[in-house]
């Protein structure tokens, strides 16, 4: 922060280029809160389009998943040994991808670091969307949906339980505890914006509406005293609560035998790139939106450099997780996980799939260690797309090669996903487009009531003249310094 | 709040001197309404029991999670998995956890709801002229009619601290001097 923005206490403005304010917006708090409810009131002419395209995506999805669950998951390209192939591919990726919202709302709420208010809310949407079409999957892939209930330890008149040294009963209460969660932070943040959209609303029927999603808030200091320590400390069991969600996912593949699968780097691996997946789904949905609702000065040249460095970091752990993954193979001796490791992935049926995963998470991304690209939307977006299409070919290097080859060469198959396996995970993406479509037209998707207290707390700051103003405005270590040298 | 005075401050700055000020005449019975929170007012709030529920409610979802499976898998149907004993401390802490979390979380939400009031869908401060600004950027003040100190001249003491409007709410009292329009 230069010192241009301690002269002026409630201006807290910064050139656009500077790239180190995280709030660019001159306007008085009513100006703010209502550009940024604008989206609510505001018609969306192209809106229909947008809702029908990816609505038809969403009824194909309904369609497939319907089809598989009355025939029976021989659609899908599943054999024996891949018996998990798309369903637990695009499983993990999608939870993955979601833990970038509680990365950025819970871990970054704790470190106090100010970038992250413009993009919480809409990082926290991405998050339930993407768990939504994580869940689907595990349970289609029970064969009998319908008896997912089985999973629960209810008491039936078989007398039997679920088997609770399996992994699989943790992923069922890991993924709905995290929904959960999940849901509860985020309507608990949106409290004091859904009031202000309430007090805000141009007709009685979204006055009525928002008033009772706002369940009566009115800012009472009471209400800010249980709510601001409640939300934090909600926060702080979001924090582990994402780590040990990935963790525990990975521990479907870490506590079996399986070569390529067996290891004890799971758990970090899993949840480094679970964190770079979604740091990209962000980039992939904030670009967009930031260029389509004007928010340049919400949502400044500040964040996305700052969304590249945590890519550039989390890039770098999943490729030295790449790196060990190898090495262990090889210094460990074992036939199986050599072969695995140093044959099979690099250089037999799905080598393509391994180099492109190595290209596209480990090489593109080494651009983000320019400023200009760091701070260019439109780069972004597609190093985005890039680290996307690469975290996912990592779920199918690593669920489907070590299945296609075990420990008995007369049992290797060769795996090819169907039609339907194709039309399932497009349809997934559109529904979570569709979903995250509504959200965006219906619930203010900036945390307003945090934007104008962050504004306070850097003019106060400023006034006092504090040092430490630095730190506000930036994270990621570089700071100020950093910034300028690049 | 439903007999006292309240009024209109147009920032933070001239609310928290308001603040402030009634603080030192000695006014306890204070509320505030405010878009977010103000430094001057939380910090001298009595702190929240909300982390101390999430706690109990924590360790009580963690104990129960634990339970439940010791007693699916090691009492009630004993499970040999592998030869590994029935009651698997480390297979069981997957599930001990998230079941905390859950049981924490719940409650915190509960919790915030339910020890600040809410939900409350209607509050007689919606009545009063203008209040559809505190949650935007307006703050308010109210001096509740059972503060021991309460009189008329709150208000005056109000305007002076800069506010742009007193209302005298409830009570049989005529209003005290208002209408300073913005």
């Amino acid at each position: 922060m230069t010192s241009a923005a301690i002269d002026s206490p409630l201006d807290v403005r910064e050139e656009p280029t500077g790239g180190e304010a995280v709030l660019l917006s001159r306007g008085t708090d009513l100006e703010l809160t209502d550009e940024l409810l604008a989206p609510l009131w505001r018609p969306w002419p192209r809106l229909k389009y947008a809702l029908a395209a990816t609505g038809l995506g969403a009824c194909a999805l309904f369609a497939a998943l319907t089809y598989t669950a009355i025939t029976g998951i021989g659609l899908w390209g599943n054999n024996i040994p891949v018996a998990w192939a798309f369903a637990i591919i695009n499983f993990v990726w999608w939870i993955g991808i979601g833990h970038a919202g509680t990365f950025i709302s819970a871990i970054l709420l704790l470190l106090e670091v100010s970038w992250r208010t413009s993009i919480n809310r809409f990082a926290e949407g991405m998050t339930l969307f993407a768990i939504v079409q994580a869940g689907l999957f595990p349970i289609f892939h029970l064969g009998r949906p319908w008896f997912a209930y089985w999973l629960v330890p209810y008491p039936s008149e078989m007398g039997v339980w679920p088997n609770f040294k399996s992994s699989l009963p943790w992923d069922v209460v890991a993924v709905s505890t995290y929904l959960t969660v999940s849901f509860l932070f985020w309507y608990t943040g949106l409290l004091p914006d859904l009031a202000a959209a309430r007090d805000r609303a141009p007709t009685l029927r979204q006055r009525r509406i928002y008033g009772v999603l706002a369940l009566g808030w009115r800012g009472d200091s009471q209400h800010w005293r249980h709510y601001r320590i409640g939300y934090l400390v909600l926060g702080g069991l979001a924090t582990p609560l994402v780590l040990s969600v990935h963790s525990i996912i990975s521990l479907d593949f870490a506590i079996t035998q399986l070569p390529g699968w067996h290891s004890t780097i799971f758990p970090p691996y899993f949840v480094a790139g679970a964190i770079y997946s979604g740091f990209a789904m962000v980039v992939t949905l904030m670009v967009p939106a930031r260029a389509i609702f004007k928010l340049g000065d919400v949502v400044t040249r500040n964040h996305l450099d700052n969304i590249a460095k945590m890519l550039l970091v989390t890039g770098w752990i999943v490729t030295y997780a790449y790196l060990v993954e190898a090495f262990m193979a090889w210094y460990g001796g074992n036939r199986f996980e050599m072969y695995t490791a140093l044959v099979d992935r690099p250089r037999a049926t799905y080598a393509w799939v391994y180099w492109g995963v190595i290209f596209c998470n480990c090489v593109v991304v080494q651009a983000l260690w320019s400023r200009r690209v760091r701070t260019s939307p439109g780069a972004l977006f597609v190093i985005a797309a890039f680290i996307q299409l690469g975290m996912w070919g990592e779920r199918f290097m690593l669920i489907i090669t070590s299945l296609h080859r075990d420990f008995l060469p007369s049992s290797w198959r060769v795996y090819t996903p169907s039609w339907i396996d194709w039309t399932i995970l497009g349809g997934t993406c559109s529904f979570f487009l569709f979903l995250f479509l509504l959200f965006l037209r219906f619930v203010p998707f900036i945390p307003i009531s945090e934007l104008k207290a962050m504004r306070r707390e850097l003019s106060e700051a400023a006034r006092a003249g504090r040092s430490e103003l630095a730190e506000l405005g930036d994270f990621a270590g570089a700071g100020e310094s950093g910034g300028h040298h690049a | 709040m439903r007999d006292g005075i309240v009024a209109e401050f147009d920032g933070p700055d001239g609310f928290e001197r308001a603040f402030v000020r009634l603080r030192a005449l000695g006014y306890t019975r204070l509320r505030s309404w405010t878009p977010y929170p103000v430094r001057a007012v939380v910090t001298r709030l009595p702190e929240s029991g909300v982390p101390w529920i999430m706690l109990a409610a924590g360790l009580g979802g963690a104990s129960l999670g634990y339970l439940v499976q010791w007693w699916c898998n090691a009492h009630d149907y004993r499970l040999d998995i592998g030869g590994r004993p029935f009651n698997s401390i480390p297979a069981y802490i997957p599930i001990a956890f998230e079941s905390g979390v859950l049981a924490a979380a719940l409650a915190g939400f509960l919790s915030i709801l339910g020890l600040s009031g809410l939900p409350r869908l209607y509050h007689p401060m919606f009545e009063v002229d203008g209040f559809e600004r505190a949650s935007v950027d307006r703050f308010w003040i109210g001096v509740d009619g059972s503060d021991p100190r309460f009189d008329e001249r709150v208000g005056e003491v109000l305007e002076a601290s800069g506010a742009l409007r007193c209302q005298r709410i409830g009570g049989a009292i005529a209003p005290a001097r208002s209408d300073v329009q913005p």
